[in-house]
């Protein structure tokens, strides 16, 4: 066997967190997919960004909660997580109102180090040029 | 009547279409995804602020806690609903249009 080929994905998340299953089911596919040791990246664009917000308890609606598993992203290795500012910024959202997520980096100590981003539509463009597999959600 | 929106603002124009057709002092109950569009300093804002004066602009409450969406994060003028107070709307209206 030669060596594994590793290409560069991105997950291009748009969609509100709870009104709709898209978010839930990308998340789920981030997580299998973080087990086949490809670089992976995720962004979240438009109403993708909510799904980000802190404080979601989903208890009222009797539906699981999946807010929390964004913070497993870290330890299944996905820890570039981009998020544009031009959504935020239509929102009326800042990086406060978004969770704190982390991830350790085994390459510098295992210090905990912050796994959002964010980005301007400029830099976001550029990033989506440079990878060779789009997966939208 | 009482007319019900869903989805975002910022991904569907079901609200602009819903604030266009209501009449003055309709009630407009926000749900599921459409909660998003009474929050403060968005680019909607200033129309849904605008439209809080027009009708009776109301949120449901469980939508939002789900969304983490805080009630101080909320334009002045419109009220939160529980399920209790959505099913009111609804009895208390002689008719129901959905906004989806």
């Amino acid at each position: 066997m030669g060596d594994p080929v590793v290409k560069k994905f991105m997950y291009i998340n748009r969609h509100a967190p709870c009104g709709t299953i898209y978010a839930v089911e990308g998340l789920e596919v981030v997580l299998i997919g973080a087990a086949f040791e490809q670089e992976v990246c995720m962004a979240f664009v438009d109403d993708g960004v909510y799904q980000l917000k802190k404080n979601q308890d989903t208890a009222a609606l009797e539906i699981k909660n999946y807010a929390p598993a964004y913070r497993a992203l870290g330890d299944y290795d996905v820890h570039k997580l981009y998020v544009e500012r031009e959504s935020l910024e239509q929102r009326g959202l800042t990086e406060q109102d978004l969770m704190q997520l982390t991830y350790e980096d085994e390459d510098d100590d295992w210090k905990e180090k912050p796994s959002l981003k964010v980005v301007t539509r400029i830099e976001l463009a550029d990033l989506i040029a440079e990878q060779d597999v789009l997966l939208n959600f | 009547m009482l007319h019900t929106v869903n989805k975002s603002p910022f991904e569907k124009n079901s609200l602009q279409t819903c604030l266009r057709l209501a009449k003055e002092g309709n009630d407009i109950l926000l749900i599921e995804d459409a909660v998003y569009a009474a929050t403060k300093g968005t680019s909607v804002s200033e129309m849904v602020a605008q439209a809080a004066t027009n009708f009776n602009l109301y949120v449901l409450g469980p939508d939002l806690l789900s969304r983490g969406v805080g009630q101080d994060e909320l334009i002045a003028g419109c009220e939160v609903v529980d399920y209790a107070g959505f099913v009111r709307l609804a009895t208390e209206n002689d008719k129901v249009q959905s906004w989806l």
